[in-house]
């Protein structure tokens, strides 16, 4: 069988201290993953950091946000016809001695879509707790909609296949993508596995989602959900 | 406003819009009887002029109601223009380094 082929999707806003750090480790855990980097408009030297670390960079004009960066990377591992693709953040929390849990099991067809999860046992994260309410609510809001219990509905430490790619660079989410994702991808009958993993602490920078959003960030998303359910399939995906 | 379309600034669509609006809002105003009548029909008897506020309030929504979906749409058509310059770019970058990288090769091929 022949090697399919892989890349790593790193979108990234204003981690010129942590990228290259972060494409480094990626390269050396799997010199034949390949890695792009998207650059969600960063005013710092984030492109310059990760083109020197040895990724490809794809360079978004201005900021879109977390969901039209990540959008971006699977756009471009379509057209550059990878089978596979994973999704690490640029901060440095997603360990890549991590990603055989998350590729193995999209390898052997046990789902089309895996994700890392800190709450399935087998890590020790705690966030804050305001975050740790608002991913519990979500938690459980999507296992009711996906009849099918998923513990952490925010991490974008995920493995795809090429229909979850396909699916993904076709439509995805704005901000706070990951839960809307979620029901997204059952909604389209891709099968989504949740595995344990750790993640570290951030090394550099903050996280985006400040105190004052997370409310607004809750409220959007429910409603996105909520309309999310009565909304018709919106990309066709017989054809894949 | 017949100077705004003249110089492009505004979408004849729009103008159409808003020309609408102040012709009925005028022809309101001015047409007592008819305002008192519309008053009747939806129970306002106190004071008529208040339907002229609650037609133009409702125009005012509305109209903003359609700018909304138009920011969204156009907001939508943005970030997918982005992306796409974004990849092109990407695109082009990498051909414009394998070219330069053959033209090298071609060249050490002819001084070998």
């Amino acid at each position: 069988m022949p090697e399919r082929r892989r890349i790593a999707i790193v979108p990234a806003y204003r981690e010129e201290g942590a990228i290259g750090a972060v494409v480094e480790e990626i390269l050396a855990f799997d010199p034949d993953l390949d890695v792009v980097v998207i650059d969600d408009g960063s005013p710092d030297g984030t492109a310059e950091a990760a083109r020197a670390a040895g990724a490809a960079v794809v360079r978004l004009p201005f900021n879109l946000g977390i969901g039209g960066a990540v959008q971006t990377g699977f756009k471009y591992a379509l057209a550059h016809g990878y089978e596979l693709a994973v999704r690490l953040d640029g901060d440095g929390q997603h360990d890549p001695t991590e990603l055989p849990k998350l590729i193995e099991p999209v390898l052997a067809g046990k789902a089309d879509i895996v994700v890392g999860s800190r709450f399935a046992g087998g890590g020790e994260y705690r966030p804050p707790f305001a975050r740790r309410v608002g991913i519990g609510l979500f938690a459980g809001v999507v296992s009711l909609l996906v009849r099918q219990r998923v513990t952490d509905t925010t991490s974008g430490f995920q493995a795809l296949n090429l229909k979850g790619i396909s699916l993904f660079a076709a439509d995805y989410p704005h901000d706070y993508p990951e839960v809307e994702a979620t029901v997204m991808v059952v909604k389209h009958r891709l099968t989504l596995l949740e595995v344990p993993v750790r993640m570290r602490e951030r090394e550099h920078g903050r996280s985006s989602i400040t105190a004052l959003r997370s409310l607004y960030y809750v409220v959007k998303v429910l409603l996105a959900l909520f309309i999310g359910l009565f909304r018709r399939r919106v990309v066709p995906l017989e054809e894949i | 406003m017949l100077e705004l379309i003249r110089s492009r600034r505004l979408r004849e669509r729009y103008a159409l819009l808003w020309l609408a609006t102040g012709a009925v809002l005028l022809v309101l105003s001015a047409w007592r009887g008819g305002l008192n009548t519309i008053a009747g029909w939806v129970g306002v008897t106190g004071y008529p002029p208040a339907v002229l506020f609650a037609v133009a309030t409702l125009f005012i929504l509305v109209v903003l109601l359609h700018y909304s979906t138009v920011i969204s749409r156009l907001s939508d058509q943005n970030s997918i223009l982005a992306q796409r310059v974004a990849l092109l770019e990407e695109r082009v970058g990498e051909s414009e380094q394998g070219g330069s990288q053959l033209d090298s090769r071609s060249n050490a091929g002819l001084g070998g």
